[in-house]
């Protein structure tokens, strides 16, 4: 494996991330508790599909082989897909979605947080970026996590119970290989070790102070960084590429 | 006595072009107008999210995406301040979505009529936008001031909403053969229910004169419809695509376009809950609205748990 080819896996893993989230999240408007929610839903889902775009230009530039963002988006297949497992669970109720949600918002605001020093320099830029919107994602997830938590029994138990469902998927997030070593070792990627901690500690405190517990003894799942997803991600790929799929060549 | 001259100095008010305001004292029938009618277009907005959110997660380009969502939350937008222009003649917003969800409040007929294609986004940004900025600009003089404060914010973003349709249609019709019979058939099934959009004739109206008189539309229906037209056939025939009506014919004398009477049985018929997706729009939103129940107890419960907290600190 080439540095060209590690640093190409590498924002794809960050692009799908955050288009699949993204479009979980798209999923939702129009559908929210309360009109403000939709508002901030859509917007949310808006920021993280803009940074996918952005991430999506850059891996195709460095694949230098003809392809763009919309090729990477609409005509990869399943399991050339590298979001995390998480990413792409279904919403279920908005306990599900805002759990989902604060869970991937802590690891992106560390790692974005870490990214910013990357010695690549578009890396370095995106995230410098992304952050900032990120920053506020993460404000708006750990908000609900606490009302949630605390607000009524039943939005208690509707948490927890998305806490207990979504927990195999957290680890699959800190998984490294080959990419991360390579790139790592050339200023360009993070040690996802050092993100685990914090965010542990993030997820720990928020969960504690709102009466949420993280389950034990749970059999995690991994797999995403090669391309080994759960079923959810077909029927997304399916909705997502279908029209693209369906007039192949042609401008939108 | 007091009352009549009430509403001569509110008349006088109207005629000088002075804006009403929440606590000025207005008649009844002014009051219940406008508020029927903010709340429609409140409504429409909200309701109308959903024909365009249906192609979301299925755009065909990561931009045509981000523009899309970027549109459908101004949308979402609008209706929150005109939900909040409508509290300001003292409803609150549940009790304006109470009567959305009984069918009590109407919404703008043209979002029951479904978005089967892609090129379906284009021509509502294109015809459909288009037909509410020519409502919208209008507006922005309204008599009642919340209202057209918050017509002032629209209208800037509703513009940007109308190109981006236009430009969807423009790539469609410059593509291959079947995207531009996409874009044909969208403008087909689009067209007459669009110049619905502006209400039944003048003098079929039961509102039109009221509305004049208190300007709170400044323009009537027909001028607005015929307006529509001239502005959107030359549009059409920029796309190279045919405009549905076998009437349509430049007229040198009023220098505008005659045009086909709109199936006015049909708009009657969606008006009164049986256009296509109806049933769809308002279950869909009672929906969204009942799985949203816990959700909003829950921020109530823990916000009277803040409060009682901070007052015991």
């Amino acid at each position: 494996m080439t540095t060209q080819e590690a640093l190409f896996n590498y924002c794809l893993r960050l692009a799908d991330n955050h288009l699949i989230l993204g479009h979980r999240l798209s999923e939702l408007c129009s559908k929210g508790p309360v009109l403000e929610e939709d508002i901030a839903c859509t917007n949310i889902s808006l920021d993280l599909i803009g940074q996918a775009n952005a991430l999506l230009q850059y891996a195709a530039s460095i694949e230098n082989n003809g392809r763009n963002e919309d090729d990477l988006a609409f005509l990869r297949h399943e399991r050339h897909f590298y979001n995390s497992l998480l990413s792409e669970q279904p919403n279920r109720d908005f306990a599900f979605t805002m759990v989902k949600q604060f869970l991937i918002d802590a690891f992106n605001y560390y790692l974005f947080d870490e990214l910013k020093k990357s010695k690549d320099l578009t890396i370095s830029a995106l995230t410098t970026k992304g952050h900032k919107e990120i920053t506020y994602h993460l404000r708006h997830s750990s908000t609900w996590i606490d009302r949630l938590g605390l607000g009524t029994d039943e939005s208690n138990l509707r948490t927890q119970n998305a806490i207990n469902e979504l927990w195999r998927f957290t680890d699959d997030m800190f998984v490294m290989d080959e990419v991360d070593k390579m790139l790592i070792t050339d200023g360009i990627a993070t040690d996802l070790n050092i993100i685990k901690t914090k965010w542990q500690n993030t997820v720990n405190g928020a969960f504690e102070k709102a009466n949420l517990k993280i389950p034990e003894k749970v059999w995690m799942q991994y797999g995403s960084k090669q391309g080994k997803h759960t079923e959810h991600l077909g029927f997304l790929l399916a909705e997502m590429q279908h029209l693209h799929r369906a007039y192949p060549g042609v401008k939108w | 006595m007091e009352n009549a001259l009430n509403e001569k100095s509110f008349q006088d008010k109207i005629d000088e072009g002075i804006s009403i305001e929440p606590k000025d004292w207005m008649p009844e029938t002014y009051r219940k107008h406008v508020l029927r009618q903010i709340s429609q277009h409140a409504h429409s907005e909200i309701i109308g999210m959903q024909p365009e959110g249906n192609w979301i997660t299925r755009a065909p380009s990561l931009r045509r995406k981000m523009v899309l969502l970027a549109k459908v939350q101004d949308e979402a937008g609008h209706g929150l301040y005109l939900y909040s222009a409508a509290e300001s003649m003292g409803v609150t917003r549940d009790e304006l979505l109470d009567q959305l969800h009984t069918g009590k409040a109407k919404y703008s007929s043209i979002f029951n009529y479904p978005t089967l294609t892609w090129a379906d986004i284009g021509a509502v940004g294109w015809l459909v936008d288009g037909a509410a900025i020519m409502n919208q600009v209008m507006l922005q003089r309204t008599s009642y001031g919340p209202y057209a404060r918050a017509m002032v914010r629209i209208c800037k973003e509703e513009s940007f909403h109308q190109r981006q349709g236009f430009e969807i249609m423009t790539v469609l019709s410059e593509g291959s053969s079947e995207q531009k019979e996409m874009a044909q058939d969208a403008l087909n099934r689009w067209w007459w229910p669009s110049l619905m959009m502006f209400g039944p004739p003048d003098e079929e109206s039961p509102n039109s004169a009221n509305a004049l008189k208190w300007k709170i539309k400044r323009e009537g229906n027909d001028e607005l419809r015929q307006r529509f037209v001239n502005q959107t056939v030359p549009q059409a025939a920029i796309l190279g695509l045919k405009v549905p009506d076998t009437d349509l014919k430049w007229n040198e004398a009023k220098k505008g376009y005659d045009f086909g009477t709109p199936n006015w049985a049909e708009f009657k018929n969606v008006i009164s809950g049986n256009g296509p997706c109806n049933k769809e729009r308002i279950a869909n939103k009672i929906h969204s609205h009942k799985e949203g129940a816990w959700v909003r107890e829950a921020a109530e419960a823990y916000a009277a748990k803040k409060n009682k907290a901070s007052i015991a600190a």
